[in-house]
């Protein structure tokens, strides 16, 4: 009989405080996946979504305002800038491409841009079926609003003012699925594209160039002087406000991560705890099992073996703790997914990444750390003062 | 043949105890006598190798056992030796078979699902073979815990107050029993006891008066 076995039965005879132990290692190791897979996940999409713009042009109010409504598509814009002032910014010497962004309507919750064929080549867009948009009200849209909202090319739908509600529709002009976009892993698996001239089209804005506005415009820069030089001149030169997505995607990664830590803390704290708890547990039985380990000796049981039964019986508890709590962890993410509103930040618990070795490396570091004194107890207790005494 | 010579054993602030040279012939059956803190328990655990004395020799069939490392000792009583305590204490979360496959495979001898089978046979226990210690009366526990003892056909049986807490009728079942048991399994038996209800069933008697 293998001093696993030994130790797997010796659990499973105290179910109770075995679960307890073993459901408090696995809340703390669950809060610490959901943390990890979530950090990873938003980071992955605050990168992915950024990585080729660096500059976005838009009307005055808060800079991060600003990258999340035109990045990351999460919040209300900071108002329209005159298409004007956008086409002379287009045409400035630093800038190799500027993409323009007309927002205000939504379909079900998903936003419709408005933009031009700058947008396919910024994010390298490719089609799974269909085309890209070119007629006024024409639609391409990405693959996840395809799934979720049952579209398909050929079919029509109304957009609606504003962009979560559903409300005040624009049924003079319905858009028409013109082509479904592959997969791209980024912010437009969620969006409905369309050209600026049928969002000015929904909003009667159709005639007067003076009088049109876009949302913003998203810019590439020519060269790297362009990075000192341009946004000085946005801001200082225009009515406009120019906001980095790499310095704000860093400054609100910051602000979460208070949160994030925050909780990091709490659940270290929490394995601690359990690290303790399973401890005084392997420490207590041990007092109730000493007679036991005794007999195991004088059946031949060498002070090693006895030694490993009672680490085996830490690792068991702590291991099956983080796998549970890991599991667990995932389910949580996915369940917290699946009733996530925005769909522009949508988390899964469906992936695996390898910091999650980390935490299965801790739950054995917890499970020797918590054996450790009950083991050498173990392997140094005087069995003839212990058979004496019973 | 069992030994014992010159053996001295001296607990911390008290006084040395020494035993009488003791010789034991392959299957004989041997009664120790001694009151309450004679040291009778001091020389079952020199015997079997738990606590090594002060001073002096023991040897069992030839093997000087306290001459062997920790690890060879452990091996040499868990096949040599049965031991069967004034309490039946088993192993509550194994079964009963699991608690003699226990005793094989810590002596590290092969799992002998049929010896067991014979063992528990032969105490009338088969029946309990899957359960659990805590569904078994004392009179069943105790006939385990010999079945425990002799699983791995030792050559010394050693019983330490087997029927100290036991009336009459069931103190000379169990008596009954151990020197069965021996006799079956071929084992040099001691029976260690300040019951004097016992005395008459052995014919050697080493008195620790």
């Amino acid at each position: 009989m293998s001093p696993f076995k030994i130790s797997w039965k010796s659990i499973w005879s105290k179910p109770l405080s075995s679960g307890l132990n073993i459901m408090l290692i696995a809340f703390g190791t669950g809060i610490l996946t959901i943390l990890l897979l979530a950090s990873t996940q938003i980071e992955e999409k605050l990168n992915n979504n950024s990585k080729d713009i660096d500059l976005v042009v838009g009307a005055k109010g808060s800079p991060l305002q600003l990258i999340l409504s035109s990045i990351y598509y999460i919040d209300f814009p900071t108002g329209n800038i005159p298409l004007k002032d956008a086409n002379e910014l287009s045409h400035n010497p630093f800038v190799k491409r500027a993409t323009p962004l007309a927002l205000g309507d939504n379909y079900n919750g998903v936003r419709i841009v408005g933009t031009d064929s700058n947008f396919i080549s910024l994010y390298g867009l490719k089609l799974q079926s269909g085309k890209f948009w070119k007629a006024d009200l024409e639609a391409t849209i990405g693959t996840n609003v395809a799934k979720e909202q049952n579209l398909k090319v050929g079919d029509t739908f109304f957009g609606a003012h504003g962009l979560t509600e559903n409300k005040d529709l624009h049924k003079d002009h319905a858009y028409k699925v013109a082509g479904i976009l592959a997969p791209q892993g980024n912010v437009t698996d969620n969006l409905i594209l369309t050209n600026i001239a049928s969002v000015w089209k929904m909003h009667g804005e159709e005639d007067g160039e003076n009088n049109r506005e876009i949302t913003s415009l998203l810019i590439q820069y020519r060269s790297p002087m362009s990075v000192v030089m341009f946004p000085r001149m946005v801001n200082q030169g225009t009515n406009l406000q120019s906001a980095s997505p790499a310095m704000e995607s860093t400054r609100l990664f910051s602000l979460i991560g208070v949160g994030v830590d925050t909780l990091q803390w709490f659940a270290i704290l929490i394995m601690l705890i359990a690290a303790i708890s399973v401890f005084v547990n392997l420490y207590n039985s041990l007092k109730e099992r000493s007679y036991d380990l005794a007999i195991m000796r004088t059946l031949g049981a060498s002070r090693t073996k006895l030694f490993v039964i009672v680490i085996l019986e830490g690792l068991i508890l702590t291991i099956a703790g983080t796998i549970v709590g890991v599991a667990l962890g995932h389910l949580a993410l996915e369940l917290i997914a699946h009733y996530q509103e925005s769909s522009q930040a949508k988390l899964t618990g469906l992936i695996f990444i390898t910091s999650e070795v980390y935490l299965l490396l801790a739950g054995l570091a917890i499970g020797i750390f918590a054996s450790i004194i009950p083991a050498m107890q173990a392997y140094r207790s005087n069995i003839s003062k212990i058979l004496a005494k019973n | 043949m069992i030994s014992i010579k010159s053996v001295v054993h001296n607990y911390k602030n008290t006084k040395p105890i020494s035993f009488k040279d003791w010789q034991i012939n392959n299957g004989e059956q041997w009664l120790l006598l001694g009151e309450s803190g004679s040291g009778k328990t001091t020389l079952l655990h020199i015997l079997t190798g738990i606590l090594k004395p002060e001073q002096g020799e023991v040897s069992i069939n030839d093997t000087s056992i306290y001459s062997l490392s920790s690890k060879n000792l452990d091996q040499f009583r868990g096949r040599n030796i049965g031991i069967i305590f004034q309490r039946p204490h088993l192993i509550k979360s194994l079964t009963i078979a699991e608690n003699l496959l226990l005793a094989q495979s810590f002596a590290k001898l092969p799992a002998n699902h049929q010896r067991i089978d014979e063992v528990l046979n032969s105490l009338d226990i088969i029946h309990k073979k899957d359960s659990y210690p805590s569904t078994l009366s004392q009179g069943q526990l105790q006939r385990v815990s010999i079945a425990r003892a002799v699983i791995n056909k030792p050559a010394l049986l050693i019983a330490d107050e087997p029927t100290s807490s036991l009336d009459d009728k069931n103190a000379k079942a169990v008596l009954e029993l151990l020197m069965q048991q021996s006799g079956l399994n071929q084992a040099t038996l001691i029976v260690a006891t300040h019951d004097k209800r016992v005395k008459d069933a052995f014919t050697h008697i080493y008195d620790l008066a």
